[in-house]
């Protein structure tokens, strides 16, 4: 495809303007807290942005090519990732768990960690939480590249080290809060840019109707068809609650410290804790912007008139490339640019907040914890800095090693998701039963991933899995490799809670005085300090499930 | 005023999309190109419309809070 010289000038204009919040912050930035975060009135940031970039920094290239792919795959129940997935587990972070992260004082999560259980348990989690955050920007680095040749024939190079470049400039520069304004910036342009494609596309299908019309009931209802796993995601109805509305969403949503530190910069308590509240509001509108995409494209492939989504080398549908030959065939040179610029965009959200979240778990709780504890503020500055850069040269690395070695990319994978699995049933028994220790926090950590790769190993879905077979029948096949991963994630949820609560009532837990703002039970609520009732937490929150609700039921 | 402007997140929000929205318009103005797909709309003049509809209000409301806030520190 040939872009035209507009086409280039929107996409000029933008890295500008993203160049240029970067140097405008630099002023900003005299402490360690103001590079990597720090919360209070005077480094706390207003609510409208710390929420748009609560979901922006989830917005990632991967989640916006990946949800329009998972729309033209499975149709409107990938909507069940925000209405059962997200913004259950939002509500929850925002009512009950904001409390202790932003009143703990703690800087980070596995510092909370720390503070609630102990060294092992917080250095268990930083290391693994730094080190995917470096591997998972890395891949949608690689990623962009590989579309950006794709669509434009720019180099594989070129495109990373342009990107990667932009990138570090602007969190160089401006650190943490550079970060977060971009991250809104880029959510109003991904939403601007993508909107009017929903918009042709829906008129030239015959609106939602058309795609009622065109397509089987299954990719057009989110709940009628969960009875059984007989439909296009193979998962059923207890799957998807327990596995995605539960376990992977809490365990997401509520203790990933890339989202966390969002909120965590908010002015005071009482916004920290309305951010992600806040924030469900567009997101559960998102399904609108990067699912239906997916939809709109797979009718057209029906109606005929010359769409089609493109074959894969192997002949299978290339459903990643679905929301950008769209763009290509709807938007008219000039749009185009901003559509392209709405990709590029999500792409740099994603990759700038994992490289903020890395840097601030890097200084304060491994370099600080365990090479350098009591050096100055400004030495921490000047780490935190160092890191930034650090964390960026990785995040090329892994591309390349992406682009050559594409199987331990996807080994790599598996292993976090076995890592992360248990990680809310450590944080629920931490935060809400006083009793819970350190050792049984620690090893039912450990416990919960081996039982992860554990099940794993035993189980097959689409030929994946059943390593520990050797050649003896699969204990149980699953029709999906997506209703496995659910599965897995509830075996290692369960086996890190049963773990952690055994091995907490066998060990000494600690004294309550050393708990205080950690624990449920012996930490005062927060004082409310907004003064308009609607904009507390706990109407927000009955406004946002209320809504949920209801689009659930409009789409069942 | 501009030290403040530049302070708040709305006003580059608000410029960046009023200039893709005079971009849009003029392109779209001069090289009217309906959809692709025989759907009856300028897609670059309407989006840029939109846009600009939006960037002026973040430009406006940036400008305004200034103001106030420039009023109250006369006071």
């Amino acid at each position: 495809m040939q872009l035209s010289l507009i086409d280039y000038a929107i996409i000029a204009i933008y890295l500008m303007f993203v160049l240029s919040i970067g140097m405008l912050l630099k002023r900003k930035v005299k402490s360690s807290a103001d590079f990597l975060g720090g919360h209070d009135e005077k480094h706390g940031i207003p609510l409208w942005i710390t929420s748009l970039a609560f979901i922006s920094a989830n917005l990632g290239a991967q989640e916006v090519l990946g949800m329009s792919a998972s729309g033209a795959k499975y149709g409107i129940m990938t909507a069940h990732f925000y209405w059962i997935g997200a913004i259950p587990a939002m509500v929850f972070l925002g009512l009950f768990m904001m409390p202790f992260y932003y009143g703990s004082r703690a800087r980070s999560v596995p510092e909370y960690l720390r503070l609630r259980f102990d060294e092992k348990t917080r250095g268990l989690n930083a290391i693994s939480f730094a080190t995917m955050t470096v591997f998972s920007s890395g891949v949608s680095l690689y990623a962009l590249a590989i579309l950006l040749k794709v669509l434009l024939g720019w180099s594989f190079g070129f495109s990373v080290l342009l990107s990667a470049g932009i990138v570090a400039a602007y969190t160089f520069t401006g650190g943490l809060r550079s970060a977060i304004y971009n991250e809104v910036l880029q959510f109003f342009l991904i939403v601007l840019g993508i909107a009017p494609l929903v918009y042709v596309g829906l008129r030239k299908v015959g609106g939602w109707e058309g795609i009622q019309a065109q397509l089987p009931g299954a990719m057009t209802h989110t709940w009628q068809y969960m009875g059984s796993a007989d439909n296009p995601m193979g998962v059923g109805l207890f799957g998807m609650a327990m596995g995605l509305g539960f376990v992977l969403s809490f365990g997401y949503w509520c203790t990933d410290f890339l989202l966390v530190q969002r909120a965590m910069a908010a002015r005071n308590m009482s916004a920290a804790q309305r951010t992600p509240l806040i924030a469900a509001f567009p997101k559960m509108l998102l399904p609108f912007i990067v699912i239906m995409p997916g939809l709109v494209a797979l009718a057209m492939t029906h109606i005929g008139g010359g769409f089609s989504i493109p074959f894969k080398a192997d002949g299978r549908m290339d459903y990643d490339m679905t929301l950008p030959t769209m763009l290509v065939y709807f938007y008219p040179s000039g749009l185009l640019g901003v559509g392209l610029t709405a990709l590029m965009a999500s792409f740099m959200s994603g990759m700038a907040g994992n490289v903020t979240a890395f840097n601030t778990v890097w200084t304060y709780d491994i370099y600080q914890a365990y090479f350098c504890k009591n050096a100055s503020d400004s030495h921490y500055l000047r780490m935190g800095k160092m890191a930034t850069i650090v964390g960026i040269l990785l995040s090329i690395a892994t591309a390349y090693v992406a682009r050559s070695f594409n199987n331990i990319m996807d080994l790599l994978q598996l292993v976090f998701s076995f890592v992360n699995a248990p990680l809310f049933a450590t944080f629920l028994l931490g935060m809400f039963w006083k009793r819970t220790t350190g050792h049984g926090a620690f090893w039912g950590l450990l416990g919960g991933t081996a039982a992860a790769a554990l099940t794993h190993g035993v189980t097959v879905a689409e030929g994946k899995g059943g390593w520990l077979l050797l050649g003896s029948a699969p204990l149980h096949e699953f029709r999906s490799g997506m209703g496995q991963a659910f599965a897995i994630a509830i075996v290692a949820w369960v086996a890190c809670f049963v773990l952690t609560l055994a091995i907490s009532l066998a060990t000494k837990p600690k004294a309550d005085e050393e708990m205080r703002g950690l624990v449920y039970s012996l930490t005062e609520r927060p004082k409310e300090t907004e003064t308009r009732w609607y904009l507390r937490p706990i109407p927000l929150a009955a406004a946002v499930l209320a809504m949920t609700l209801a689009l659930n039921y409009l789409y069942h | 005023m501009l030290n403040q402007l530049l302070d708040d997140l709305r006003f580059p929000i608000g410029l960046l999309f009023s200039i893709f929205s005079v971009i849009l318009i003029i392109v779209g103005l001069i090289k009217p190109q309906t959809v692709a797909a025989g759907i009856d709309i300028n897609l670059n003049v309407s989006a840029g419309a939109f846009m600009g509809v939006f960037g002026l209000f973040m430009v406006l409301s940036a400008m305004w809070s200034a103001r106030s806030a420039q009023k109250r520190s006369q006071k």
